[in-house]
């Protein structure tokens, strides 16, 4: 792994972006290391794409500075572009390209790029030469701006919900092409709200919400730092959590329709004692997690405590938190 | 050069297989031209021996206003609406080779319509006068004049909006133009409008280049040359990539 005194890829430091009096990003830091997956995950809305546009350098930071590879990405656009790909989340061909025309017209634009052909293989679309980008579906389109993403052996790759919208296969496709990137030594930044993209593929995931950073270190850290003295379990909604937490002698809470959280640590008795609970009740028990919660519960956690924060919070995120 | 020179192919190539821009910039204009020419419909102005003597100049004019605004205007429109833009802003292309690449579409289409319409004219009897070779400079100002107000349209409207306005545009320049109109046919107030159009200006160029007869235009070289120098400026001004 890289050390950490090494030059991060993706360097972020207190960044702020405004749009007139709305606060889209709010002092956020982090960093991206080369050759590991970084995922910035994050509600709709959150400041993810504006974070991620100011380092493709399409807009300038309120205040607070980003260096992509140690470059201004505005003052030094022309340096960057060449070392960056960037996957946009749709669109970004023109609707009566062919994708071995689209290839190549990149190909052009850098000085060592990747042979298309052999992209085309790697993304599964050597057999759409003869289709247009209009008629592609989805994942099709998907897997091409991947492709146009990759072609110029960028340093940094940026991707915009990769994988939103894809059939299983061609998710998994590009899962693996994305983890070759990573192993080849690119740093990757993943945009995406699909958590189970993100703790299947990432090394290193950055929360964010309201334009300010929640967690930030490895989905294992994450996990582990959320992991308190309870127990989790899915049943059907509606259950009575006092006369469950009456017999086992500590506090449940209904979480979520259906989601309970028994604060107690996940001891034998205490797993054995819900489910005789519920076996009582003839009721179905959906899963239980002990101890290792998945990300989901950490980002919904997270997330939620951000727009339940205390009236000191500043007013643009008192304003987004009641859309 | 290696990229500018793919991207003006790849350009011309999906100028050349869009259906809607081949009817545009190819197919109407041929199709005025020889249909107002056999068919004794439109006024010609006095003194004009043969309709296509005066249809000629005019249907240039048209073929000039098509490519560099309306299918241009579109093809960027719909461009800025589907992101393209805005993934070359993140490529090593750069916006200065972008235009460059836009600006040889245009001039290779130019070359294309205008060699189809010099030959259905000649077939149809054309008996060009005056100073052909004027034409080329006349040509090329028009082209930026409409060049830069399709491309205002496009870098500022959505795609949908500029679609229908440069159709819009087009049909008023056309008919305000003196392109197969007269302007001794309209209204003397029309016509005053129609020769401060920079179709009124550029058909009034090409047919003091084109037509022997036909009146001085020097003022309209001045108008032609301030919508040239203008309208590019309001779309370099004004341009929004995203």
């Amino acid at each position: 792994m890289v050390s950490s005194e090494s030059q991060p890829a993706i360097e972020v430091s207190d960044l702020a972006i405004y749009y007139g009096d709305r606060v889209a990003v709010n002092g956020l830091s982090f960093r991206a290391m080369s050759g590991q997956i970084t995922a910035l995950l994050g509600p709709n809305g959150a400041g993810k794409t504006s974070t991620v546009e100011t380092l493709e350098g399409y807009r300038r930071p309120t205040s607070g500075t980003v260096r992509v590879l140690g470059l201004d990405p505005v003052a030094e656009h022309r340096q960057l572009v060449a070392r960056i790909g960037v996957m946009l989340q749709s669109g970004g061909v023109a609707t009566g390209m062919r994708p071995a025309e689209a290839l190549h017209l990149f190909a052009s634009y850098y000085d060592n790029p990747i042979d298309p052909d052999e992209l085309l293989d790697l993304v599964g679309l050597a057999d759409h030469r003869s289709s247009t980008w209009r008629s592609m579906s989805g994942g099709e389109q998907q897997r091409l701006s991947l492709a146009l993403a990759l072609v110029g052996r960028p340093d940094v790759a940026f991707l915009d919900e990769p994988t939103a919208g894809i059939d299983p296969a061609g998710r998994q496709l590009i899962r693996r092409v994305i983890a070759d990137l990573r192993d080849r030594g690119v740093a990757v930044l993943l945009t995406t709200h699909d958590l189970e993209e993100a703790e299947k593929l990432a090394d290193h995931v950055v929360i964010i919400d309201h334009g300010v950073v929640l967690a930030d270190g490895t989905p294992a850290e994450l996990m582990r730092a959320s992991q308190g003295d309870e127990v989790r379990f899915g049943a059907p909604s509606g259950l009575d959590v006092s006369s469950l937490g009456a017999r086992v002698g500590a506090a449940v809470t209904e979480a979520s329709p259906g989601e309970y959280v028994v604060a107690s640590a996940a001891t034998p008795s205490m797993v054995a004692a819900i489910t005789a609970w519920l076996a009582e009740m003839d009721l179905p028990l959906a899963d239980l997690r002990a101890g290792r919660q998945r990300l989901e519960d950490v980002f919904l956690r997270l997330t939620a405590d951000a727009n339940t924060d205390t009236p000191e919070s500043t007013p643009s995120r008192r304003r987004k938190s009641r859309r | 050069m290696k990229a500018l020179l793919a991207q003006t192919r790849s350009e011309l190539m999906l100028s050349l297989r869009n259906g809607e821009q081949l009817l545009v910039n190819i197919a109407i204009p041929l199709l005025l031209l020889v249909f107002f020419s056999a068919v004794k419909v439109l006024p010609i102005p006095t003194g004009v021996d043969k309709r296509v003597d005066f249809l000629a100049p005019g249907i240039i004019a048209l073929a000039v206003m098509s490519n560099a605004m309306v299918a241009l205007a579109i093809g960027t429109g719909f461009e800025r609406h589907y992101k393209v833009l805005k993934r070359l802003g993140s490529t090593p292309l750069g916006r200065g080779r972008w235009v460059l690449a836009k600006i040889g579409m245009v001039k290779v289409l130019l070359v294309l319509q205008i060699a189809l319409i010099v030959i259905a004219a000649f077939l149809l009897g054309w008996n060009p006068g005056g100073n052909p070779w004027l034409a080329i400079p006349a040509v090329v100002l028009g082209a930026f004049a409409f060049g830069g107000i399709g491309l205002l349209m496009a870098g500022t409207l959505r795609g949908t909006v500029t679609l229908a306005l440069a159709n819009g545009l087009y049909l008023l320049l056309l008919l305000l133009g003196g392109m197969i109109i007269p302007f001794s046919e309209m209204p003397s107030f029309l016509g005053t409008i129609g020769k401060v159009l920079p179709s009124g200006a550029l058909s009034q160029v090409l047919q003091s280049c084109l037509r022997s007869g036909a009146p001085g235009a020097g003022s309209a070289w001045i108008v032609l040359a301030i919508w040239a120098v203008c309208a590019p400026l309001a779309a370099v001004k004004f341009f929004r990539w995203e």
